[in-house]
């Protein structure tokens, strides 16, 4: 073991990967000389030479479009957006060839998007969002959303070596915020398994993320009011654990689902649909939902404050829940 | 201004053999434009008999321009032809019982009906399936390339893209990465001069498309598309500069479409004598006259090649009405691929 921050597990996880498996190349703007706008390939040009960090012009369909064409000709692609935003320069290649290829065609697209995501520091309405429901969405694509730093190193590994398009939020608040014991050896953390990231009798939280650690916080402040928390923290999006959800909640009876995704068409509310309907009988009250108000998300921090879901906001919901 | 090379055609047998081809392969040309338009031929009338669901699109008068590129293609390098394009998948060894399996939606398409018309390709071959999205399979194309760059393989890719697509933003995208990193790519712009029914001074102000290669830093050649000998000496010229390290070209093959965008559209807007002139034009017509001129084609032979592709789509069509249609049950099947369906010549 070995302590990392979360941006250090990322760093650390693809650096393996690339040492292990020639096929692993990185492409993205700046991430070569720069290291990446975040510095996740900070040394990695040095190491692996110009044609494995690739600095690609300022072209998010021809960053990822080319990772769909060296993918099938059998490398195995991570492409850096800068900003999980500017993913939507790029929508239409994601979703119109990547995702479908295998269902249609036959052909396997291996390749990994990560995608520096949400908000907390004030980066504006063009460098704070979340857009992993919309993904979530589209058939035939993977949503990972890691909220340790272990789970950031194993489920890159795994999403690497995944042979479908795997879409990897990183959630840019915890780059250097969260730090923790991660293994030295490389390990696959598997897709559509949920953690237990705390566990209690009186509510689930269901969530993933940075949220994951605001509900922790809420929690702890909780405990003192006797009230008990388990948090489950879903790992991935696509595919995701249903059973783990529904055990959860079948132990507490109540069900929260947080996220800083934006309330309407949030992946919460497919979650929420599934507790309804597989779930129903197990409920003590009705589900609630804590998530991002319906707006873009703005710069100033009380505005921001007032965007992100906080810990008081969280602690407020589950108090109420609880008391149901 | 034109800023691109406008190529010559090619007159001699000399000409030919130079270029790499010789009397065999010019028969194979030749019978590849005739499967490719007799392909086309009977799918519509598989659509007249309303077994084709959907709509239907042929690339009829793009004969020569797609089996002249596919031509000059080596056996390891790939391509992602369009729906004008039937000639590559001719050209690289499809099935043609396949193709009409395909257009009928049954199970042995290449998509198993999950894809309709030309959005199939079998990745044996090298070819990757397009989709409606147009020029989306550039940057894909440019992709292989950037991998085969990265491996240090002497392989080229081919990406085909329509005037009308040139003004999309993924047209600038792909080629100005292939510029910037001097990737093995050919760009093939399947000039038709209608975008459905917007004809070409709406889609773009300068004189040709291949102008553009020039601020992309590589070279543009507008070609007669309706030439298949000048095509495939482009291609082949182009392919050889990219497999040594030269970097892309931007060809552009000047066509008409000679039918509708699809079945259902009459063109009404394009202009009867243009239709005329073209047709006057024929590229297949124009091979098999240049055929019997300069390398003895025989009256015989182009009995017995005829027939034998005659006999070839007649038996494509029985088998493929055999196959079934595709079993709904197996509809939620493969959204998600399995680390087995890398078992491709290209996934290794």
């Amino acid at each position: 073991m070995s302590e990392m921050t979360y941006l250090q597990a990322i760093s650390d996880g693809l650096r393996q990967e690339m040492r292990r498996d020639k096929r692993v190349f990185v492409i993205g703007e700046d991430v070569g000389v720069y290291g990446g706008a975040f510095k996740v390939t900070l040394g990695f040009q040095e190491e692996f030479g110009p044609w494995r960090v690739i600095d690609a012009p300022l072209s998010e369909t021809a960053i990822l479009g080319g990772c769909t064409g060296a993918g099938i000709m059998g490398m195995r692609p991570v492409a850096e957006m800068q900003f999980a935003d500017f993913i939507s320069c790029a929508w239409d290649h994601l979703v119109t060839v990547a995702a479908k290829q295998r269902w249609r065609a036959g052909t396997p697209v291996p390749i990994t998007v990560r995608l520096p995501s949400g908000g907390g520091f004030s980066g504006g309405p063009f460098h704070s969002q979340n857009p992993e429901s919309s993904f979530a969405h589209i058939p035939g694509l993977k949503v990972i959303c890691p909220a340790t730093p272990e789970d950031a190193k194993g489920l890159l590994a795994t999403a690497i070596q995944d042979p479908n398009p795997c879409l990897y939020f990183e959630h840019k608040h915890l780059y250097r915020r969260l730090k923790a014991d991660v293994p030295e050896e490389r390990y696959e953390t598997p897709f559509g398994k949920a953690r237990i990231h705390r566990e209690g009798d009186d509510l689930s939280v269901i969530t993933w993320g940075a949220m994951v650690h605001t509900a922790a916080e809420a929690a702890q402040q909780l405990e003192g009011e006797g009230i008990s928390v388990e948090i489950v923290d879903l790992r991935t999006l696509i595919p995701w654990d249903k059973q783990a959800v529904l055990q959860s909640v079948s132990k507490t009876s109540k069900a929260l689902v947080l996220h800083e995704d934006t309330h309407t068409g949030g992946f919460g509310g497919e979650i929420a649909a599934t507790i309804a309907e597989e779930a129903f009988e197990d409920l003590d009250a009705p589900i609630k939902r804590i998530a991002a108000p319906d707006t873009p998300v703005p710069f100033s921090p009380p505005l921001e404050k007032a965007y992100i879901p906080q810990v008081d906001d969280v602690a407020k919901g589950i108090k109420e829940l609880a008391e149901y | 201004m034109a800023i691109a090379r406008e190529a010559e055609p090619v007159g001699s047998m000399h000409e030919v053999r130079e270029a790499g081809l010789d009397h065999e392969d010019l028969l194979a040309a030749y019978r590849n434009m005739l499967i490719t338009r007799g392909i086309e031929e009977r799918g519509h009338i598989l659509y007249k008999q309303g077994k084709i669901p959907g709509s239907f699109y042929t690339g009829r008068g793009n004969e020569a321009a797609s089996v002249g590129v596919a031509t000059a293609m080596g056996g390891d390098d790939v391509g992602t032809p369009l729906h004008r394009d039937m000639g590559v998948h001719v050209t690289r060894g499809v099935e043609p019982w396949r193709i009409f399996a395909q257009y009928m939606g049954r199970a042995d398409g290449p998509t198993h009906g999950r894809d309709g018309n030309v959005h199939m390709a079998d990745s044996r071959l090298g070819l990757l399936a397009m989709v409606s999205h147009l020029p989306a399979m550039l940057p894909v194309a440019v992709g292989c390339a950037l991998a085969f760059r990265i491996r240090e393989e002497k392989r080229v890719a081919v990406g085909w893209f329509g005037e009308g697509a040139s003004a999309r933003g993924d047209t600038h995208e792909a080629m100005n990465l292939a510029g910037v990193r001097k990737l093995p790519v050919l760009f093939i712009c399947d000039n038709n001069q209608w975008a459905y029914s917007t004809p070409t001074y709406l889609e773009y102000a300068t004189e040709h498309v291949a102008d553009r290669a020039e601020a992309y830093g590589f070279e543009g050649v507008v070609v007669d598309g309706n030439d298949l000998l000048a095509v495939y000496r482009e291609a082949k010229r182009a392919i050889e500069k990219a497999r040594a390290g030269g970097g892309p070209t931007l060809i552009e093959c000047l066509t008409l479409r000679m039918e509708g965008h699809a079945v259902h559209d009459d063109a009404f807007y394009v202009p009867k004598d243009m239709f005329e002139r073209w047709a006057a034009n024929d590229p297949i017509e124009r091979f098999r006259d240049w055929l019997r001129v300069n390398a003895g084609l025989s009256d015989e032979q182009e009995d017995e090649i005829t027939a034998g592709v005659k006999k070839l789509l007649n038996e494509a069509l029985q088998r493929a009405e055999e196959s079934p249609m595709p079993d709904a049950s197996s509809l939620r099947e493969g959204v998600f691929a399995t680390p087995e369906d890398l078992d491709t010549p290209h996934h290794k």
